[in-house]
């Protein structure tokens, strides 16, 4: 019976890695599915306002973001300095806000088409006059849900 | 049985599987946005608009220089909360109009039951546009304590405030069971202290 006798060669055997693998593309796969990347690149300044008072923006497949502030360093010989729209990856007018609002609408799916939420996410230091203007915008085009997107904090902070 | 097959190097397969893990945990924002949310008035005008008393309206004004004016009045921000809290719980209102669960002083002059009560927020052109959302957060909190309270009052079973309600709400991971068990009460405390905040259009800067 010594052909079934285990071998004792002494010595702690090294720990095997061929799983090493397995886990990672576990981990892997886990970031590909939660990952949301970033489809718009920033073209302006966009520090948020604070408020407590919030709800959370679940959903991403039923917001559309429209972009508002002073345009980043980068852009401002070529823009000035003035605060500006950005719709995706442009800057726009006042006046390009109700078409860019009914084009995303249309790419949306049809059930999803009446409960779109428009996303304000403005840089603090705009003015108010800007954002009357495509709050205007907004109801000519039937949009009338909108989330002022601002960050987690005390209202103090805005002073 | 002795021949051994060829095996394929599976030793880089975890460096490869390294990298891109640490692309994709570089590029990953799992963080959701949240806000105020808004309802803008629809663009049709009304043709017979209703008849609003003045007492019922609580206009607070932030103009070009960020001073806030509650009533026409100057007041600080951090008293807004507390004023704006006074005026929607005041139920001045007799007969049909009365409110029985109000906690208000029962001015005369200030509104008549939260249901009727409106708070009006102008703007100028100027303002700017962080004490706008502060204004507007303070607004909206002071709804939030007077829903708060009166939540913890009429179910206190529920060992929550309606703010954590609504939230558990909605929330996508609760399940319809408890969806179904709380969208009720969070209905009663809205019609309650229904939200009444008008954004008018900004005044002219001249």
């Amino acid at each position: 019976m010594s052909k079934f006798k285990k071998k004792k060669d002494g010595g702690l055997p090294a720990i095997s890695t061929a799983s090493l693998p397995d886990i990672v593309f576990m981990l892997l796969f886990f970031f590909m599915v939660a990952t949301v990347m970033r489809d718009n690149t920033l073209m302006v300044n966009n520090t948020l306002p604070a408020a407590d008072q919030i709800k959370k923006l679940d959903k991403k497949d039923r917001v559309i973001y429209i972009y508002a502030g002073k345009p980043s360093a980068r852009y401002q010989d070529k823009y000035g300095d003035q605060p500006r729209i950005q719709l995706n990856d442009k800057f726009a007018v006042v006046g390009d806000v109700g078409a860019y609002i009914l084009a995303e609408r249309a790419t949306k799916r049809e059930e999803l088409q009446n409960v779109l939420t428009t996303a304000l996410k403005v840089d603090g230091e705009t003015n108010m006059g800007l954002i009357s203007d495509i709050k205007q915008e907004l109801r000519k085009v039937n949009a009338l849900k909108i989330n002022y997107t601002t960050r987690i904090g005390d209202y103090t902070q805005n002073y | 049985m002795a021949r051994k097959s060829p095996e394929v190097n599976a030793g880089s397969m975890a460096d490869i599987a390294f990298l891109l893990l640490i692309f994709f945990l570089v590029t990953t924002t799992i963080e959701t946005d949240s806000g105020i949310n808004r309802k803008l008035p629809p663009m049709e005008e009304l043709i017979d608009p209703p008849i609003i008393k003045e007492r019922n309206i609580f206009t607070v004004v932030v103009n070009k220089n960020n001073d806030i004016l509650v009533e026409e009045k100057p007041m600080q921000l951090r008293d807004v909360r507390e004023a704006a809290v006074a005026f929607l719980d005041n139920g001045g209102g007799v007969g049909d109009e009365a409110c029985d669960y109000c906690q208000g002083e029962r001015d005369e002059s200030s509104s008549d039951n939260p249901d009727k009560a409106i708070i009006s927020l102008k703007n100028d052109r100027e303002t700017s546009y962080k004490v706008y959302i502060a204004v507007q957060n303070e607004l909206v909190a002071a709804y939030n304590d007077l829903r708060n309270r009166e939540f913890e009052r009429l179910y206190p079973e529920e060992r929550m405030t309606y703010v954590e309600a609504d939230k558990l709400y909605t929330d996508p991971r609760t399940s319809p069971k408890v969806k179904a068990k709380i969208k009720p009460k969070i209905d009663v405390l809205k019609k309650m202290y229904p939200q009444k905040l008008s954004e008018a259009e900004p005044s002219k800067t001249n």
